[in-house]
């Protein structure tokens, strides 16, 4: 059984060049645009892991993690999220949110498969 | 792994195109106040985007640009930086280098201009100020690199929370090197009492002192918050000094925000990206269903007994649904005629700027749509017009508060429907046409004028080649770009211009566009064997001439008395070596460029759409023919371009 | 098109202009029509005769025989209209009658001799001898690319 990746990005060429490197390496992967949108495939669907964005409209990818760990369904799902800065802000608010990590942009796509592949176990 | 990359450069490219115009239009609107405290971090939010998806494919100069330019603009949302002009115009120029930079990258050249300038500027606005610091921490002393690691690591209970699983840290660090494992079971409660959510075992391992020591700490990034930890080199030095923190350069890539100005990415209006060739093989084929259909119809009219009636409805009905269709079809490819109008804004402010004077531009029918096509091909014209508006149609500040005006001149752009055509306006409340001037400069260059032209005819000469009254031409917009070429362009549009113009008061510009050149309603006329079509949207009327309104004018043949009117007449036959009757009885009065002309046909077929088909894609051009077309009975028959059969005319006659 | 000489061998279709036969690459032949109702274009020399609809397409036709002033041109139930397409590009060509597909080989084919100015050489690529047979090959390029037919100037001559 192939793992059930949420990609959410904000950004269609961003989030098309995550899913399809993921594809690639033989997980399924479902896109969402927005926080919004994001929640609401999560209760739909079951997913093993979640990769975000951090700045999308509507909302962002922090509270996005913040709620899905609200979910019974997410409450230990790896969630990672995709930063710019290699400041700390962002990825302490990430944390407090309930993150699991994070992976800082640019990064290449065998660093996201083989970071997604670590936090699935 | 790159080359899997290109395949989304195209969405990157679309998207940081439309990111860019956000920025442009957000930071016009903040210069002139009309910005809301939204606007500044829409287009930091924008800056942001492109500097993140640039930086991760690879297009390193836009991320430096983009770099400096966010942090700007991050100053300036914070309010740590009061936004002035000079910081605006660094702003505004970045947007155009990005264009550039963008542009050449899509088509993979070398940029004209490379950012570096545009940069240095950048930073220059922003020197002064201390907010960015690129603390390069002082290298460490390196320890001596020890025998052992040992490593204690206790997760707190709710390590599990954040998804974090020890156990897939402790597998990542013994594929660092041999590692050996304590368990501390102590904190361990008993089964009953277990919550398997929490975690309370503790480990303490070692790793050779080969391993690298920022790969170890590596492991436990993201729980440093989560643990407790702590790593020691065994047998050599005792705490290893903290690594040098690395300095933030230049952009790790960003966000690309799918820039809506204002909305929601998630836009509440559905729509997808089509590709263009889609859109035009829909087109086509409805354009053979026409076809198809029309040559049902022939037929139809050709049937008899019970089952005609019914055919004969069907085939109304499918009529009907066939049009339909296709309007629905064509109007995919509109778009509105804001996506040109769009760029004036800036236009106009640049060229206000430069020329000195002062402009406000209004916009009227913004949402009126013309085909994509067209879309692109209008702009160019229009900004030209634009551009002589503001140059030689206003009036310097001074000259309007002489003439009794607003200081502040304005250039309207109006765009509207019209039967099956656009029409767009450029209007100017400037000084106007001065029609002795022009008659001055047409007497100059040898054009001739009838003796008391009216104030259309004299206006028209600005469209003759190379006539430019202008004293001087200036940089902006005489270089060898004259009105004709505006004219010329529009033509080949298939539309034509119009200009009206009142001394003292103002100038205006009417380009009219058909909706689309896909298909055409037409009249169906027979000159000898062949059939011809004409554009039902250029003939005014057709009529039996009577022998007395027809007179013949010496060296210009034959002319038509139409309404006290003489119009010049055409025998089609002759003029396209086709033969047909010596005096066709029927006349069709036809209009162009504001001209008239009649021409004789042999008789009226009929009246149908029609699809226009390309002549010249396997054979060439020909004068007066705009394209050709399949009628119902599958025979070819040529479409007549009557705005090129007056002009062709006209040549003959100023030659 | 000269380049293809000492290649493998390629295929012609033959078809007969007057009494001679002549030769087009096999590849750019399109189809094989009979000669229908023709819509006459104004400005057009004698040898193009007009143009036709080919399943949606505009197509210009020109008569071979007139063009290289060949025999009389005749049309009847046996005239036939070689469709030819060179990238993309598409004519129609009338001629007297299709012959057969024939393979030529690069040796078979012999440059083109002076005619002395009786057949235009410039749409002729060689001439091939296939047994007992002489084949004038012609050079599509140069015929679609003409500048009757394109109204520009061809790129290569």
């Amino acid at each position: 059984m192939t793992a059930h990746i949420l990609v959410v990005d904000d950004s269609a060429s961003m989030r098309q060049m995550v899913a399809f490197t993921l594809t690639g390496a033989g997980f399924t992967v479902t896109e969402a645009e927005d926080g919004v949108i994001a929640l609401d495939k999560a209760r739909g669907a079951k997913f093993n892991a979640v990769v975000t964005d951090v700045n999308m409209p509507n909302m962002d990818g922090i509270a996005l993690i913040r709620h899905l760990r609200a979910l019974p369904d997410y409450r230990f799902t790896p969630m990672l999220m995709l930063t710019t800065e290699a400041g700390t802000d962002k990825k302490a608010e990430g944390k407090a949110a309930g993150a699991t990590g994070w992976l800082v942009k640019p990064f290449n796509p065998d660093q996201l498969v083989a970071t997604v592949k670590k936090v699935l176990g | 792994m790159s080359n899997d990359l290109r395949r989304f450069h195209a969405t990157f490219f679309e998207e940081s195109r439309e990111g860019l115009e956000a920025m442009e239009t957000g930071l016009l609107d903040l210069e002139s106040g009309r910005g809301t405290a939204d606007t500044i971090n829409m287009v930091f939010r924008a800056a942001h985007s492109i500097k993140g998806g640039s930086a991760t494919f690879g297009f390193t100069k836009v991320a430096e640009l983009t770099h400096v330019l966010e942090t700007l603009l991050d100053e300036l949302r914070s309010d740590k930086r009061p936004l002035t002009s000079d910081a605006m115009d660094a702003m505004l120029a970045s947007v155009d280098v990005l264009r550039g930079l963008l542009k050449a990258a899509e088509a993979g050249v070398p940029p004209a201009d490379d950012g570096a300038a545009l940069v240095a500027q950048l930073n220059a606005v922003l020197s002064g100020k201390t907010t960015i610091a690129f603390a390069a921490a002082p290298a460490a002393a390196r320890p001596k690199a020890p025998e052992r690691f040992v490593i204690a690591f206790a997760p707190k209970a709710s390590m599990f929370m954040s998804g974090n699983d020890p156990l897939r840290i402790l597998r990542e660090l013994a594929e660092l090197g041999t590692m050996t494992v304590e368990c501390d079971l102590a904190g361990l409660p008993a089964f009953a009492d277990l919550d398997p959510t929490q975690s309370f075992l503790k480990w303490t391992l070692t790793l050779p002192g080969t391993v690298s020591e920022a790969a170890i700490r590596d492991a436990f990034s993201w729980v440093e918050d989560e643990c407790d930890l702590s790593i020691n080199g065994d047998g050599g030095a005792a705490a290893p000094a903290p690594e040098p923190v690395a300095a933030v350069p230049m952009p790790p890539a960003a966000t690309p925000v799918a820039a809506v100005p204002g909305g929601g990415g998630a836009s509440e209006d559905a729509s997808i990206r089509v590709q263009a060739s889609k859109v035009d093989l829909l087109i086509n084929l409805v354009g053979e269903l026409v076809i198809t259909q029309a040559m049902l119809k022939a037929v139809g009219g050709s049937v008899e007994g019970a089952v005609a009636e019914r055919l004969l409805a069907g085939l109304e009905t499918l009529e009907r649904n066939t049009r339909d269709l296709q309007e629905a079809v064509i109007s995919v490819r509109m778009l509105p005629v804001d996506a040109v109008f769009k760029r004036f804004p800036r236009l106009v402010r640049d060229l206000a700027g430069r020329l000195g004077k002062q402009v406000n531009l209004k916009t009227f029918g913004e949402s009126t749509e013309l085909d994509k096509g067209l879309i692109e091909k209008i702009s160019d014209p229009m900004v030209h017009l634009v551009r002589n508006a503001i140059d030689h149609g206003l009036e310097t500040t001074e000259d309007r508060i002489r003439a009794g005006k607003d200081p502040i001149g304005t250039i309207t752009l109006a765009a509207s429907h019209q039967g099956g055509n656009i029409l767009i306006e450029v209007s100017d409340d400037g000084k106007g046409l001065n029609r002795e001037r022009i008659l001055a400069k047409a007497r100059e260059k040898g054009i001739a004028v009838g003796d008391n032209p009216t104030d259309a005819e004299v206006w028209n000469l600005i469209f003759a080649p190379g006539f430019s009254t202008a004293a001087a031409v200036t940089d902006l917009s005489g270089r060898g770009v004259g009105m004709d070429v505006v004219r010329r362009n529009i033509q080949s549009l298939g539309g034509e211009t119009v200009l009206q113009s009142t001394t003292g008061k103002g100038t205006k510009v009417t380009i009219k566009l058909p909706l689309t050149l896909a298909i055409l309603d037409g009249m169906t006329v027979g000159v000898g064997e062949e059939v011809y079509v004409l554009p039902l949207g250029h003939i005014i009327e057709s009529m039996k001439p009577s022998a007395e309104n027809v007179r013949t004018v010496s060296g210009e043949g034959r002319v038509l008395k139409v309404r006290g009117e003489y119009l010049p007449m055409v025998h089609l036959g002759s003029h396209f070596g086709m033969g047909g009757q010596e005096r066709p009885p029927i006349t069709v009065i036809v209009e162009g460029d504001g001209q008239k002309l009649a021409l004789e046909v042999d008789e009226l077929i009929g009246q149908q759409q029609v699809v226009v088909k390309s002549l010249e894609t396997n054979y060439r051009r020909i004068d007066g023919i705009s394209g050709a077309t399949i009628l119902g009975d599958g025979r070819v028959a040529l479409i007549l371009d009557v705005p090129g059969l007056i002009r062709g005319r006209h040549v003959v006659k100023a030659a | 098109m000269n380049s293809n000489r000492n290649d493998v061998a390629h295929e012609f279709l033959a078809f007969k202009l007057g009494q001679e036969e002549y030769g087009v690459d096999i590849l750019s032949v399109q189809e094989i029509r009979g000669y229908d109702t023709v819509t006459r274009v104004p400005e057009a020399p004698d040898y193009i005769k007009g143009v036709i609809n080919l399943r949606g397409v505009i197509v210009p036709v020109v008569d071979l025989r007139l063009k290289f002033k060949l025999g009389t041109a005749t049309y009847d139930e046996f005239t036939v209209m070689i469709v030819l397409n060179l990238k993309g590009k598409v004519i129609g060509a009338v001629v007297d009658g299709v012959s057969d597909v024939v393979q030529v080989d690069g040796e078979q084919i012999r440059p083109t001799p002076e005619f002395g100015g009786i057949i235009d050489t410039r749409f002729i690529s060689g001439i091939a001898t296939v047994g007992e047979r002489m084949l004038i090959l012609l050079d599509i390029e140069s015929l679609i690319l003409s500048a009757d037919i394109t109204g520009t100037a061809p790129a290569i001559a």
